[in-house]
C-alpha cells in the first residue's frame, strides 16, 4: 500500500510554511515601519507573532513527516528510497534525513525557526525589524523545498522531498506491469557517511550557518531603524555564539575527514571546505570590530560591512555548493537540482537589500575626524581584522575560479581556467604568512587592549617577546625546524601563547569572566602549532624498499620515481620490514552488529545482498559466547577490516584495523586506522586490496606425477611429498565402514616459513572422492588425483591463483594532539566570551526596561 | 593624506597582488596537443586535460596496466582527449579506487618524454547514491 497521506501532509505543510513566512515578513515589516501608528504596531506585532508560530509549527510538521517516511522505510517515496535502506542502523537513518539537498535545507529551516523563537522571547525591543529579515529568509528557504510547478509557465519552484518514486521516475518499465510497485529496499547511505561524525556534524554546521543570520538581522535592523550604535550590544553575543558553533562544525568536518577519508589529513582546501571557512574568518573579523565599535566610528562602519559580508558569503557558499558550479572541482558538492536560478535570486536579493540600505544610510553613520593613533588598541585590532579579511579574500579568489568560467560563459567568452594544480601548496603559500601575522597581532592587540602598553610604555611587551624567542629557539633546535616559513609560524605562535598567557594570568586574578579573548587566542596559537608539526612534518613510514622492478626501462628506474614509492605491498602472513616496524597482514575481519570488535571473515559465511551472515563456528569474543555454529547474525556487509600487526623494535606489538568498503558499484573505499600516542599519530590505510568477496581465478590445472620424497615446483615454491598416510577423518565427509581414505603430506618451503598441505583421497562405495586443499598464503589449490600402485607414483592436480595482498600506506603525524588540545581551548574561550557578552546584554536590556517602565509610569502618573 | 587612506591603498595593493598571484597559479584546461606544445617550449606548468577512457564492448578499460604486487606505485593507462588524440598517462601512485568505474577523467600534470605524468586524477563515475548522475572523486600522488 502506498502511504500517500503523510507525503501530502508534508507537502501541504511546506506550502503553509512558505505562505506563513511571507505573511510574517509583511506583518513584522508593518510593525517595524516608522510610519505605522503606535497602536497599530502592537496589533501588527501580535499578528506577526501568531503567524510565525503557525510557521514554526508547520516546519516541525514537515520535519516530522520526512522523518516518519524515512524511519518507517516508506520506499514508495523517492527520498527514502534514495537515501536509506532497511539495513541502515537507526542512528544513520537520522543522517539520511539530511543526506540530500532538500533535507539539508529543511535542517537549516528548522534551526532558523528555533533561533527565531528564542529571539522573539528574549528581545522584544528588536523583535519587529529583526524578525522581518528572519521571516524573509525563511520564505526564501522554504521556497527551495516547495516543489510547486506554476501551471502555464512551466516554472518549477523548489524541489520537494515528498515526491513518490512514481512521480520522479515515471518511465521505469516496472510501472507498466505494476503501477503500485514499491521498492523492497532502498539505495542505502553512502558508507563513508555512516559515521557518528556524520550524525552530529551537519546539524552543527547548519546551526552555524543559521546563526550568522542573527548578527546580520541586527545590523540591517540597526540601519533600518537608525539605531546605528545600539544593535552591536545584542548582536555581539550571537556573533560569538555563531563563530563558536560554525567553528566547531568546521573542525568536526576536518576531524571526520581525518578519521574516515583516505586523503590522509584533516584539511584539503577543497572548495566545499573553503566555502565554510571564508565566512567564518570574516565573522571573526566582524566580532573584533564590533568589540571596538562602541568607541570608534570607523570600526562601526566596518562592523556593518563585515557583518553583512558574513551572511552574504554564507549565501554565496550555498550557491556555489548547491548550484553545480563546483561539479568539476569538488569531491563533495551537491549536484544541481535545477534550483540555481532560485539560489541566485536569493543571493542577489540580499546583496541588493543589504548593500542598498548601507549606502542609503552611509551619510548618517558617524565618522571619525580624529586620526587613529598607532599606539591605540583600535589600530591593532583593526589591522588584525583586515588581515583576517585578506586571508578570506585570498581563499575566496581561488575557490571562485569555476564561477569565473561560468560568468565568462554567460557573456559568451571562454575562460578555461582551472583550479591550481597544487592546491594545498597554493593556499599554504599565502595562508601561512597571513596566520603568522594574525597570531602576532592577537598578542599585541591584547596588550594594547588591557592598556598595558601605550605610546611610551612599549617595554611591557619586551618580557613576553624575550621569553617567546627563547622558547622558540629551543623548539627550533630540538625539533630540527629548518624552513624559514615554519620558523616564523612557530615563533609567532609561541609569542602569541606567551603574550596571551601573560594577560590571562594577570586578568584571571581580577575577573576570570573577562579572559575569554586571551583563552581563545591561546587556543588558536596551539592549533597553528599542531597543524604546523602534524602536516609539515608528516613522515611517510611505508617506504617501498622491496627492490622489485616491473621493468628495467628508464621510467621505472628513474631516481625521482623513488620519491613516490610510498606504498608497500603486504602478503597474507608474510612479515615485511617497514621503517622500524615489522609488519604482518594477519587477516580480514568483518564487523558484526551486536558483538564488540571485529571477527575473522572466515568465521562467517556472508549472504549476498543482505546484511546477514551464517556463523561457520561458535562465535566467542573475549571469552564470551555470542552465537553458535549455524546461527544467522547481523553484520555490516560492506565493511572489511584488515588486521595489520605492528611489531616495534622494543617487542611491543599492536594491531591496526584499517577499513576497506567494497562496494560493487563504487569499488574500494578506504578508511584509516590510527594508533594514537601522546606525541604522534601513526596513521594507516589500505590503498588497494584483493576483493575478499570475489572468487579466486584459478590457473589451468597442472598435473604432477611424482614418487615419495620427490620435489616439485608450484607457484615458485619448492614442494616435497613427504608421506601418504591413512586417515580416519576427512572434513566435510562421514566415513563409513569399508571406506578408505588417505591423505598426502606435502611440505611447501617458503623463504622463512614451512607449510604443510594435506589433500585427501577417499574411496567410498567404490567411487573416488577427492578433497582439495586451498592455501591462501601461498595462493594455490592441490587435489590428490591418482594413486598408481604399479609404479608407486602419485598424481596431484595443482591450480595457482594470485595470492591475496594489500597495498598500504602509513604516515606518522607528530604532535597532532596539540591541534586537538588547541581546539578544546578555543571552544572554552569562545564559551567564556559568549557568556560574558550575553550577561552584558541582559544587564543592559533590563536596565533599559526599567527606565522604560519608569517613563511609562511617570506618563501614567501625569495623566492621572 | 590621512593614515586611513594610506592604509586603504596598501590593502588594495595586497588584494591586487593576491588576484595576480592567483591568476598565475591557476591552471588551465587544454588538450594533449597543446600539452605537448607547452612541454616542447619548456613550459613547466601543470595543466588539466579532460579525456575519456577507451573501453571495449564489455565495458572494460583497454590499455591499463597496474601490477601492485610488483610496484604498487606505478599505474599506466591511455586517455583520449576531446580531439581524439590518444595519449599514454603514467600516474606514480596507487591506482585510484574508482578508476574502473569512471568514464570521464581529468588528469592534472604535464608531458614528460612523450608520456603524460599525472600528479592528480579527477574521476567522474556513475554514482551509486545519485542515480543517473556523475560523481567526482579525486586522487593525488603525494609528494611529502
Amino acid at each position: 500500500m502506498i502511504h500517500t497521506t503523510i507525503g501530502d501532509a508534508g507537502h501541504l505543510l511546506t506550502i503553509i510554511a512558505f505562505a506563513s513566512a511571507l505573511l510574517a515578513t509583511f506583518a513584522y515589516f508593518k510593525a517595524a515601519l516608522a510610519g505605522t501608528p503606535l497602536n497599530e504596531v502592537t496589533s501588527w506585532k501580535q499578528y506577526a507573532r501568531t503567524v510565525f508560530i503557525v510557521h514554526a509549527a508547520s516546519v516541525l510538521g514537515i520535519v516530522f513527516s520526512l522523518y516518519w517516511i524515512i524511519g518507517n522505510h516508506y520506499f514508495e517515496y523517492h527520498y527514502a528510497w534514495k537515501n536509506s535502506s532497511l539495513s541502515l542502523p537507526t542512528g544513520y537513518t537520522i543522517s539520511s534525513f539530511w543526506q540530500d539537498q532538500e533535507g539539508s535545507f529543511l535542517l537549516w529551516i528548522f534551526w532558523n525557526v528555533i533561533l527565531g523563537s528564542v529571539l522573539i522571547f528574549s528581545n522584544r525591543s528588536w523583535e519587529a525589524p529583526v524578525m522581518t529579515i528572519f521571516a524573509l529568509v525563511q520564505a526564501f528557504l522554504t521556497s527551495m523545498i516547495l516543489g510547486v510547478v506554476i501551471p502555464g509557465l512551466d516554472l518549477k519552484i523548489g524541489s520537494t522531498p515528498f515526491l513518490l518514486m512514481k512521480e520522479v521516475m515515471p518511465n521505469l518499465p516496472i510501472y507498466k506491469m505494476d503501477p503500485n510497485f514499491i521498492a523492497k529496499d532502498g539505495n542505502g547511505l553512502n558508507p563513508l557517511l555512516q559515521n557518528y561524525w556524520m550524525v552530529i556534524h551537519p546539524p552543527t554546521l547548519f546551526l552555524g550557518f543559521a546563526t550568522t543570520l542573527i548578527p546580520f538581522s541586527f545590523a540591517i535592523a540597526g540601519l533600518w531603524t537608525k539605531k546605528i550604535h545600539e544593535w552591536v550590544r545584542p548582536a555581539l553575543p550571537w556573533a560569538l555564539f555563531s563563530a563558536m558553533i560554525l567553528g566547531i562544525g568546521i573542525l568536526m568536518g576536518a576531524y571526520w575527514a581525518y578519521e574516515t577519508l583516505n586523503f590522509g589529513s584533516y584539511w584539503n582546501w577543497d572548495p566545499v571546505e573553503n566555502s565554510s571557512i571564508v565566512p567564518w574568518l570574516i565573522l571573526i573579523a566582524a566580532i573584533h570590530t564590533m568589540i571596538i565599535a562602541r568607541r570608534n566610528a570607523t570600526a562601526l562602519k566596518t562592523s556593518f560591512i563585515l557583518t553583512i559580508a558574513t551572511f552574504i558569503l554564507i549565501l554565496y557558499s550555498t550557491f556555489m555548493t548547491r548550484s553545480g558550479v563546483l561539479g568539476n572541482a569538488s569531491v563533495h558538492s551537491f549536484t544541481d537540482l535545477g534550483l540555481s536560478g532560485q539560489l541566485l535570486i536569493y543571493l542577489l536579493t540580499f546583496i541588493v537589500v543589504a548593500v542598498g540600505l548601507l549606502i542609503y544610510r552611509w551619510k548618517i553613520l558617524p565618522s571619525d575626524e580624529e586620526e587613529v593613533s598607532t599606539y591605540s588598541q583600535e589600530f591593532w585590532i583593526f589591522i588584525g581584522a583586515t588581515l583576517l579579511c585578506l586571508s578570506g579574500f585570498q581563499i575566496l579568489a581561488t575557490t571562485s575560479i569555476p564561477v569565473y568560467n561560468k560568468v565568462a560563459e554567460a557573456f559568451g567568452g571562454v575562460l578555461n581556467m582551472a583550479l591550481p594544480a597544487d592546491q594545498v601548496g597554493h593556499y599554504n603559500k599565502f595562508q601561512l604568512w597571513f596566520f603568522s601575522l594574525i597570531i602576532v597581532l592577537t598578542g599585541i592587540g591584547q596588550f594594547f587592549w588591557w592598556k598595558r602598553v601605550g605610546k611610551d610604555k612599549l617595554h611591557a611587551l619586551y618580557n613576553p617577546l624575550l621569553i617567546a624567542l627563547l622558547i622558540s629557539a629551543a623548539v627550533i633546535v630540538f625539533q630540527g625546524v629548518k624552513e624559514i616559513q615554519y620558523i616564523v609560524l612557530l615563533t609567532t605562535s609561541i609569542f602569541a601563547i606567551v603574550a596571551n598567557g601573560t594577560i590571562l594570568f594577570q586578568i584571571i586574578k581580577g575577573n576570570y569572566s573577562l579572559s575569554g579573548g586571551a583563552v581563545t587566542h591561546i587556543g588558536v596559537a596551539l592549533m597553528l602549532l599542531g597543524i604546523l608539526f602534524s602536516s609539515a612534518y608528516t613522515k611517510v613510514v611505508s617506504i617501498n624498499n622491496s627492490g622489485l622492478m616491473i621493468s628495467r626501462s628508464a621510467e621505472f628506474t628513474n631516481n625521482d620515481n623513488k620519491e613516490n614509492k610510498e606504498n608497500i605491498t603486504l602478503w597474507l602472513n608474510k612479515p615485511e620490514k617497514m621503517g622500524d616496524y615489522m609488519l604482518t597482514w594477519r587477516d580480514v575481519r568483518v564487523e558484526p552488529r551486536h558483538i564488540p570488535g571485529y571477527i575473522p571473515k572466515s568465521w562467517v559465511d556472508m549472504i549476498e545482498n543482505d546484511y546477514h551472515a551464517v556463523a561457520l563456528r561458535d562465535i566467542v569474543v573475549n571469552e564470551k559466547k555470542y552465537n553458535s555454529k549455524g546461527d544467522t547474525i547481523e553484520i555490516y556487509p560492506e565493511n572489511f577490516y584488515y588486521e595489520i600487526e605492528y611489531r616495534e623494535p622494543s617487542g611491543r606489538v599492536f594491531n591496526l584495523f584499517p577499513r576497506a568498503q567494497i562496494n560493487p558499484r563504487m569499488g574500494l573505499v578506504s578508511s584509516p586506522d590510527i594508533q594514537r600516542e601522546v606525541d604522534k599519530d601513526l596513521y594507516t590505510y589500505v590503498s588497494m586490496v584483493t576483493n575478499p568477496t570475489a572468487e579466486p581465478v584459478w590457473s589451468p590445472t597442472e598435473n604432477f606425477t611424482i614418487s615419495m620424497r620427490d620435489t616439485f615446483f608450484v607457484n615458485d615454491y619448492v614442494a616435497v611429498l613427504d608421506n601418504v598416510v591413512r586417515t580416519e577423518e576427512v572434513e566435510g565427509m562421514k566415513l563409513g565402514e569399508g571406506d578408505a581414505a588417505v591423505k598426502a603430506v606435502i611440505r611447501v618451503l617458503d623463504k622463512d616459513n614451512e607449510y604443510v598441505i594435506t589433500p585427501s583421497f577417499v574411496i567410498r562405495d567404490r567411487l573416488v572422492a577427492r578433497k582439495p586443499e586451498v592455501n591462501k598464503d601461498l595462493g594455490f589449490r592441490v587435489q590428490f588425483q591418482e594413486i598408481d600402485p604399479s609404479t608407486g607414483k602419485f598424481t596431484f592436480a595443482v591450480n595457482t591463483t594470485q595470492r591475496d595482498f594489500i597495498v598500504m600506506k602509513a604516515t606518522e603525524k607528530p604532535l597532532i594532539n596539540i591541534l586537538w588540545l588547541g581546539t578544546f581551548v578555543l571552544v572554552i574561550g569562545f564559551v567564556m566570551a559568549t557568556v560574558r557578552r550575553f550577561q552584558d546584554f541582559i544587564k543592559m536590556r533590563n536596565k533599559e526596561n526599567v527606565t522604560v517602565d519608569k517613563k511609562k509610569s511617570k506618563v501614567k502618573a501625569a495623566t492621572v | 593624506m590621512k593614515k586611513i587612506q594610506i592604509f586603504g591603498l596598501v590593502i588594495i595593493a595586497i588584494a591586487i597582488g593576491i588576484i595576480v598571484s592567483t591568476a598565475g597559479d591557476a591552471s588551465t584546461y587544454v588538450d594533449f596537443g597543446k600539452a605537448k606544445e607547452m612541454a616542447d617550449n619548456g613550459d613547466n606548468e601543470s595543466i588539466h586535460v579532460v579525456g575519456k577512457l577507451q573501453k571495449n564492448a564489455a565495458g572494460q578499460i583497454l590499455d591499463m596496466q597496474y601490477h601492485p604486487e610488483i610496484d604498487p606505485n606505478y599505474f599506466e593507462f591511455t586517455l583520449v582527449d576531446n580531439k581524439n588524440v590518444v595519449q599514454k598517462v603514467v600516474y606514480r601512485s596507487t591506482k585510484p579506487q574508482d578508476f574502473d568505474k569512471s568514464e570521464q577523467v581529468v588528469v592534472v600534470g604535464k608531458m614528460e618524454n612523450g608520456t603524460f605524468a599525472a600528479e592528480k586524477i579527477l574521476m567522474k563515475c556513475p554514482s551509486k547514491y545519485e542515480n543517473g548522475k556523475m560523481e567526482t572523486t579525486e586522487a593525488t600522488a603525494s609528494k611529502s
